[in-house]
């Protein structure tokens, strides 16, 4: 299959090796990845915060660069939230600003659009993707991939075909993290105080590694436990599948 | 769709639907507070894992809650001719009709008709309609002693605080608060009473059974009113409502204008709704209803005072209008993180949580970014956990999307503030790759900041809301982008 990449701002600028190990996953599975270069972000920060008017050129721009046709199959981004973002929002913006066509446009290119896990359960139909990842690991499933996107347990059905890893339950998973973008500068102390409870989850499963399928929510996460020293890392789910016994860990 | 009720320019609602201080603000008092935290936290968890668990015996209810989002919906869309057929069934069956435009409004006309009929003091149903108009406050200024019948509006009454919870006001109290509460304000209560529930529980129902026998009038919300009849109904779990809308002699009800349902058989779809959302019951334990007056039965003189309050601003907003379908289970308050960990008083209105992030600020209006209420639909991380839970489907995330935009498009007039000039600023950069590439090469500067650590651990305002608890990561030496062109040259461009 020929998979568009939608690797995000945030992948692109702070967290390319999610991006990165989501090209490695798919083309060692045999596809074709190719990657629009027109490409820059969502627009979702704009929308969340308000500023409609201002994501409109962006939904603009993300529909010109992933609508190219048939050059390629579907389009995959490792994000809950941007997957969210440009199946949830993107033609709202659209007709909101009276671009009828532009929201048909926009609604194709969502109809080809998928999460990692998504794409991997649902159109590629494989939840054995061969990795390797040695390592005591604990699972975050993301407010919108798990509410907007529904990805339900296909991420986990993904991590438990992982060799050599322990899965370890993360009590109040679906509890938020307390992201939630612009919210976390906003209302900062009370984000901190959803982000102490995930903490304290976290670390009270005993794992080196928590994971989730979307880089915002990991960099919260991440931040927080970096600042308390706890030696717990965060890595991102197509990190650990694309971890191969053959190469180990990528760099 | 006409949604012209008579009030032809914007007529904002009043009451306890507006605080004093922004969101954050408030928020950062209740987060230092760490018995409400605890109190909070133990309360929501049980409700949230009740609520799963009676919700799962029922085979079909996500095909309910799609009924009653219809039925709501269908209400919205056709108000104006349901409303003047309740008042007719109301008004043949031998109540009277009242209408009240805003909370004041709302508080004058009950208090005329309580003092016509030359008591002073009356007891209440809980209900959030008369807690929207602040209509206790308002009878005892005015010489009338309202008295709360719900076990927790009596706690939160007798505390004299506040509810923080639509369905739960005292849930914020603990035991041995309400003990300390009770020794200090309820008349006659045994001086050695300990914080054993049932203690406290038989206590407050020797209070009130004086109260119930010597009133003579009551004052009730209504969960429901039914177009068809002119039916009223109330569902409660303690009986206490059961005593005050069958004993007195004279029935006031205030009830908001988005209450009404179409037909007497739409009740059976929200009788299954309501209580399981709200306290996890199968079935609540007293469901009154009444329908005018009845010769020697009940109360002889019934009135229902119909409310706007800023209601018709909400229905004339098609994508904030769903807010309405709103039947006050709390299920929303209980799931919503935001909420567990700010409290019900940091949204300064009678309406707190996911629901009141969305219904305050509309039905107010907001000024202008200064506006306490303005704060609310940004007081979310949009996790849509309340969506999930809402038992009418109210879609609470895109609401709060739609009026952070109306936030913001209301103050474009203005001079652009810090936040206008970041989001155009970086809406300019992500419109072209070009523009976004350089500016991910020039936020290499990152690294220098994060220096050999590897993250940044301290930024100026407004990133320092950042860093002040969280670190973050140093830009890496290669973007993604650049990868991609090292190791796909050959690629699609």
């Amino acid at each position: 299959m020929r998979i568009a990449l939608f690797a995000t701002c945030l992948a692109d600028a702070l967290f390319p090796e999610s991006a990165a190990s989501t090209v490695r996953l798919l083309e060692r599975l045999g596809h074709e990845v190719v990657f629009p270069p027109k490409q820059t972000c969502c627009g979702q920060m704009h929308v969340n915060t308000g500023y409609q008017a201002e994501a409109l050129p962006l939904v603009r721009h993300h529909v010109e660069a992933f609508e190219s046709g048939p050059s390629w199959d579907v389009a995959v981004a490792p994000s809950g939230s941007c997957v969210g973002s440009v199946r949830h929002q993107h033609a709202m913006i659209a007709r909101r600003y009276g671009d009828d066509s532009l929201a048909t446009r926009a609604e194709d290119v969502a109809s080809r659009t998928y999460e990692l896990s998504e794409l991997l359960v649902d159109v590629l139909g494989v939840t054995d993707v061969g990795a390797y990842y040695p390592h005591r690991v604990t699972y975050h499933p993301t407010c919108h991939s798990l509410r907007m996107l529904r990805v339900a347990d296909k991420p986990l059905q993904l991590l438990r075909a992982v060799r050599g890893m322990t899965l370890i339950e993360l009590p109040a998973a679906e509890s938020c993290c307390g992201f939630g973008g612009t919210f976390a500068l906003k209302n900062s102390e009370t984000s901190t105080a959803m982000l102490a409870d995930k903490m304290g989850n976290v670390l009270s499963t005993g794992a080196e590694v928590c994971s989730a399928g979307d880089s915002s929510c990991l960099m919260h996460i991440g931040g927080g436990l970096s600042r308390l020293r706890s030696g717990v890392r965060t890595v991102h789910l197509a990190e650990i599948l694309a971890s191969t016994e053959k190469i180990g860990s990528p760099a | 769709m006409t949604t012209f009720l008579g009030s032809p320019t914007f007529h904002p609602g009043t009451g306890n639907i507006r605080g004093t201080e922004s969101f954050p603000d408030a928020a950062r008092k209740a987060l230092t507070d760490t018995q409400l935290r605890a109190n909070l936290g133990a309360a929501t968890t049980t409700i949230r894992n009740k609520r799963i668990a009676a919700v799962a015996e029922v085979d079909d209810w996500e095909e309910l809650r799609r009924a009653g989002s219809a039925l709501k919906a269908d209400v919205m869309s056709r108000l104006p001719e349901l409303l003047v057929q309740f008042e007719e069934n109301v008004t043949a069956r031998g109540g009277t009709v009242h209408w009240a435009r805003d909370a004041d409004e709302a508080n004058r006309i009950v208090t005329d008709l309580v003092r016509a009929t030359g008591s002073d003091e009356v007891v209440k149903v809980k209900s959030m309609a008369t807690q929207e108009t602040g209509l206790n406050e308002h009878l005892e200024e005015n010489g009338i002693a309202a008295i709360e019948t719900d076990l927790a509006e009596l706690i939160v009454q007798l505390g004299e605080d506040k509810p923080s919870h639509i369905l739960v006001p005292a849930i914020h109290r603990n035991r041995a608060e309400i003990r300390e509460i009770f020794l200090n304000a309820m008349p006659g209560v045994d001086p050695d009473i300990t914080d054993d529930p049932r203690a406290l529980a038989m206590a407050a129902r020797a209070h009130l059974r004086r109260k119930f026998l010597s009133a003579r009038v009551a004052v009730s919300g209504a969960n429901f009113g039914v177009a068809e009849t002119g039916t009223l109904a109330v569902v409660e779990s303690e009986g206490n409502g059961r005593m005050c809308l069958t004993l007195p002699d004279t029935l006031i009800t205030l009830m908001g204008i988005e209450k009404l349902i179409p037909k007497f058989t739409d009740l059976e779809v929200f009788m299954q709704l309501l209580p399981r959302s709200s306290t996890a019951e199968r079935m609540n334990p007293y469901t009154s209803m009444w329908t005018g007056v009845h010769p020697a039965d009940g109360p002889q003189n019934f009135h229902v005072i119909l409310l706007d309050n800023g209601r018709t601003n909400v229905l004339a907003d098609e994508v904030g209008r769903s807010a309405l379908h709103c039947i006050r289970c709390s299920a929303c308050l209980n799931v919503c993180p935001v909420y567990e960990r700010a409290g019900g008083h940091a949204y300064g209105s009678v309406y707190p949580g996911p629901i009141g992030a969305i219904l305050s600020p509309q039905l107010t209006g907001t000024t202008g970014h200064d506006d306490p209420n303005a704060s609310l639909p940004f007081a979310s991380t949009l996790c849509g956990a309340c969506f999930d839970a809402c038992p009418v489907r109210i879609d609470i995330p895109s609401i709060l999307v739609h009026l952070r935009a109306e936030q913001v498009d209301s103050e474009r007039h203005g001079l652009p503030g810090g936040q206008d000039l970041a989001m155009k600023a970086a809406g300019f950069v992500m419109g072209s790759e070009k523009r976004f590439a350089a500016a991910e090469t020039a936020s290499k500067v990152g690294r220098l900041l994060g220096g050999r650590k590897g993250r940044i651990t301290s930024l100026p305002y407004p990133g320092s809301k950042w860093t002040g608890s969280r670190d973050l990561p140093t830009p890496p030496k290669e973007t993604f982008r650049q990868w991609w062109s090292r190791t796909h040259e050959d690629g699609e461009k």
